[in-house]
């Protein structure tokens, strides 16, 4: 057991110990240490940093961007699932190009694509204009520069992150369980949420947290399709280590939405634990 | 017996489905085509056609700048993938078979929480540190391959654990006890049956690793990425000529896609 | 390669081995940029035989890594350069001065031997130890920089960096679309009611505050908390009519009409101004209230390995000709006055605001590193951003 242990969590975990911890925990150590006159780094301890994190401009700025990243994960969500299973459903040959194709174009810049976003929702843009040539409307919409934009980025930025994971937990699900629960007269819809559901929850979750965590920390999209009008926690750390070049406080503020993050995939992962331990002992 | 759902009901919720699925591929490449139409704009700028030109692609082709940077990227993104996918499919067999750990549960996620600017700016102090004045490496391609492959095994791990949350090990336990040793066993019968979690997982840590900017600008040493190629030149917004390469990328990729899809057809 | 060290005549002996050793030793330094410690100097001290005069030093050779904005060096500066001397030059790009400043700052200043940043931002990597003493000896053509150029805040007498282009920011505006020209700052701030929605101001934390301040009549280096409040303040009425923060398109939005009037930095309104359909209708000018006076600069680390190269590509950037093929690329002026008369007429007319003289570019403010403020500036800036 030892030796299968070893093999199996050894590469990966000793990777991390290497390339992760020990470089995360060294910057997130400056948390209690102090902002030198130009910049850098002093070895004063100091608790300055939580207590300038108390300032409810940062908790503005921090529910501002839970309210927007989650928003566009049920966005992603909805839009994301039905796709999902549509493709894990497919005849077994076109899984697999079908799926690479709603991958395809993140093989592009997210600089370029979003930069053609401007392009279609600008005053002059695409979506305008054809409105406006329709007929159905006299002013131009506006669609960009504002937090619409900012969750169309978002979602179109992070779908096929929400696709991935749901396609795996849904292409493994044994079509025979859904005949049989169709035989034994449950509609479509029944079956649906009795068996499929449940069974593609782990799917989901990945799903959400691959959309909903990058949201969070993301700072192009913001300022890019939001025309720098908002600040989301992505924006604000970024401020704190590359313009004010105050290490310890950005330091800080990293630290409090990683224990944050950190507390709810702890929940989230003893839940789907409990859950497994459940079915397991059943 | 009750009636079972007729078959057109059926196939009617298939066609829906069908259908939205068709809307999401037509949301996820309306910007795509935008980027292939300015391509071949003459004015370069967004805001005007002046007509048709291959003059971008032109530029395109004596860039080698951004050539090689899109070279280099491909390198970075295939050598992420296959390292990544290999650690974090054991990873996932571990977390699931050979420890019941909450907090390891939740570690995996840790690369995904961490803020980039933090992660960047740790690894290139790290990198600084025991590479550059320790060992008197330069920084260079294989560091962000180092970077990138951390936050891929989170990725890769979590995807194929999707899939291994309610394996039936029933199968695996056949082939054991038949003989099989548990080499042979992972070989024929498990991986078979994760493959869709481990192409997906493959699939996001190449994606990631290719588009990824700010980790890859402070690792890179005085190589060019793509991504951080692509960044440097917004000094004037898009250029029509990143406009075109993104262009030839994505035709490449159909390209690519099709033609496997036409080899597997003939094969099979 | 080193030229052997004239021999007193009673230490020819020593002379010959001096001359091997310093045959060995160059051939040791001359080498890439990025080995270790140069192996030896080749005026290593022999036995004191008291013979040599200090050596010629040796021609510039080997590599060096330059970082600079992408497309600010003229297409064939780095090819024409290495042609020449026979020094190679790896040009790696940064996209805005935080990121250059940022990569420094976690790797304690290392990693290149040439750096352009702005001027303030210059002066903050000096702060940190990390930018080499210009010795102004070695640069034969700073003759040709403008005598006001000694004489610029962030560093007087260009001690740790050398101009490489400068400017002013003010309003760009469609003459077609704005029916009273601006005169103010206030015409940014709180623009007339048809421009609602059509104007964008500059992101980047300096320039930002940069209206405001002026208009408050503040110092742009300002680190009063109640004075930055105050311009906080305003900003705040006015992101209520922003159509945006944008450091990168706004001259695409003033040639499209989606904006008409834009605060921007000299140059880049020159692109606006140069586009052929709307150029015509495009005009910067600089408001009553004054403005900054930035530059970008050009700085050599300390931490270099191959500062002779660093000199000389500097010193080549620094030859008239070559410094207005800078002009024709950015459409801004370089601080060589040399250079700016060898611009095109033709350029100048279409262009005036190249034609401004360094005395008046002297009347704006330069910025200066914040040093322990900018901690409060970066909040007031997301106050701003965050606010409603």
């Amino acid at each position: 057991m030892l030796r299968r242990r070893l093999i199996l969590l050894g590469p990966a975990l000793a990777w991390w110990a290497v390339f992760l911890a020990v470089p995360v925990a060294l910057v997130l150590a400056y948390a209690f240490l102090t902002r030198g006159t130009f910049g850098g780094v002093v070895p004063t301890f100091t608790l300055d940093n939580l207590a300038r994190a108390a300032d409810p401009l940062y908790l503005r700025v921090l529910l501002f961007s839970l309210r927007v990243a989650a928003i566009a994960t049920l966005v992603a969500l909805l839009i994301g699932y039905p796709a999902a299973y549509l493709i894990a459903t497919l005849p077994p040959r076109w899984r697999t190009p079908v799926l690479i194709l709603t991958v395809l174009p993140f093989w592009t810049s997210l600089l370029i694509r979003t930069y053609a976003w401007i392009v279609i929702l600008n005053r002059e843009g695409l979506i305008n204009r054809g409105l406006a040539a329709a007929g159905l409307i006299d002013q131009p919409l506006e669609l960009l520069n504002n937090e619409f934009a900012i969750e169309l980025g978002l979602v179109y930025g992070y779908l096929p992150l929400m696709i991935l994971p749901i396609y795996a937990s849904i292409e493994r699900l044994n079509p025979d369980l859904r005949e049989a629960s169709a035989d034994l007269g449950g509609g479509p819809l029944r079956t649906f949420r009795r068996v499929t559901l449940p069974l593609t929850l782990p799917g989901i979750a990945a799903g959400c947290i691959f959309v909903f965590v990058p949201s969070l920390g993301n700072f192009i999209v913001p300022d890019l399709l939001g025309g720098g009008l908002s600040s989301m926690v992505g924006n604000l750390i970024q401020s704190q280590f590359l313009r004010a070049r105050d290490w310890p406080f950005g330091a800080m503020l990293s630290l409090i939405l990683i224990g944050l993050m950190g507390a709810l995939l702890f929940f989230q992962a003893w839940l789907l634990g409990r859950q497994r331990r459940e079915a397991l002992d059943a | 017996m009750p009636d079972r759902p007729s078959r057109s009901i059926r196939s009617w919720g298939r066609w829906v489905l069908g259908l939205e699925l068709a809307l999401v591929l037509a949301f996820l490449y309306l910007p795509i085509a935008v980027v292939a139409a300015l391509s071949f704009n003459a004015s370069g700028l967004p805001t005007a056609w002046t007509g048709f030109s291959l003059e971008w692609y032109a530029a395109v082709a004596r860039n080698e700048a951004l050539l090689g940077a899109f070279g280099n990227t491909l390198i970075v993104g295939a050598a992420t993938t296959i390292i990544a996918t290999i650690l974090g499919t054991l990873l996932a067999l571990g977390l699931e078979r050979a420890v019941r750990s909450t907090f390891l549960d939740t570690f995996v996620y840790v690369p995904m929480i961490i803020p980039d600017i933090v992660f960047a700016i740790a690894l290139l102090s790290f990198y600084n540190l025991v590479f550059t004045s320790l060992l008197g490496l330069q920084l260079g391609l294989w560091t962000v391959i180092l970077s990138h492959v951390t936050f891929g095994i989170a990725f890769v791990a979590v995807v194929v654990r999707t899939r291994l949350r309610h394996f039936d090990r029933s199968i695996e336990e056949a082939s054991l006890d038949l003989g099989a040793n548990e080499l042979r066993t992972f070989r024929n019968v498990t991986l078979p049956a994760i493959a869709p979690g481990v192409v997906a997982g493959a699939l996001i840590a190449f994606t990631m690793s290719f588009d990824e900017f700010i980790i890859a600008f402070f690792t890179k040493g005085t190589s060019e990425t793509f991504p951080t190629q692509v960044y440097s030149m917004i000094r004037f917004g898009v250029t029509p000529e990143v406009n075109a390469i993104a262009t030839v990328v994505l035709g490449l990729s159909i390209t690519l896609v099709l033609v496997s899809q036409r080899l597997r057809g003939s094969l099979e | 390669m080193t030229t052997s060290p004239q021999a007193a005549p009673q230490g020819r002996r020593f002379g010959a081995a001096f001359a091997a050793l310093a045959l060995l030793a160059a051939a040791c330094t001359t080498g890439t940029s990025s080995a270790g410690p140069t192996a030896g100097s080749t005026t290593a001290a022999t036995a004191g035989s008291g013979t040599s005069a200090p050596t010629e030093a040796a021609r510039p050779s080997g590599k060096i890594v330059v970082s600079n904005w992408d497309l600010y060096f003229p297409e064939t500066l780095i090819a024409d350069f290495t042609a020449e001397t026979g020094i190679e030059v790896e040009w790696v790009k940064h996209t805005t001065n935080e990121d250059i400043v940022g990569k420094l700052d976690a790797a304690n200043g290392t990693g290149y031997d040439v750096v352009l940043v702005s001027a303030s931002f210059a002066e903050g990597l000096n702060n940190r130890g990390w930018l080499e003493t210009l010795d102004h000896g070695l640069l034969t053509n700073i003759s040709h920089l403008a005598p006001e150029a000694d004489q610029l805040g962030y560093d007087p007498g260009n001690t740790f960096s050398i101009p490489y282009t400068w400017g002013t920011t003010g309003l760009c505006y469609r003459t077609d679309l704005v029916p009273v020209p601006p005169t103010s700052w206030n015409d940014l701030l709180k623009p007339a009611p048809e421009l609602d929605k059509k104007v964008t101001m500059l992101a980047t934390d300096r320039w930002l505050l940069l209206p405001a301040l002026k208009v408050l009549g503040y110092s742009l280096n300002e680190t009063d908390q109640a004075h930055l409040e105050e311009a906080r303040d305003l900003l705040l009425e006015t992101k209520k009519h922003l159509l945006a923060y944008d450091d990168t398109t706004f001259y695409s939005r003033l040639v499209s009409g989606e904006a008409a009037l834009v605060e921007a930095w000299d140059g880049w309104c020159n692109y606006g101004i140069a586009d052929e359909t709307v150029g015509s209708k495009i005009t910067y000018m600089i408001p009553s209230e004054g403005t900054d006076l930035w530059a970008d600069t050009m700085t050599i680390l300390k931490s270099s390995s191959n500062k002779p190269a660093a000199y000389a590509f500097i010193d080549y950037i620094l030859r008239p000709e070559i410094a207005k093929t800078v002009v024709d690329l950015t459409l801004y002026k370089v601080p060589n006055p040399d250079a700016m008369a060898l611009v095109d007429p033709a350029v100048m007319a279409q262009f005036p605001n190249l034609a401004m003289t360094p005395a008046e570019l002297l009347e704006g403010e330069p910025l200066r590193d914040l040093g322990a403020a900018a901690p409060l500036w970066a909040n007031i800036v997301t106050q701003i951003t965050a606010g409603q």
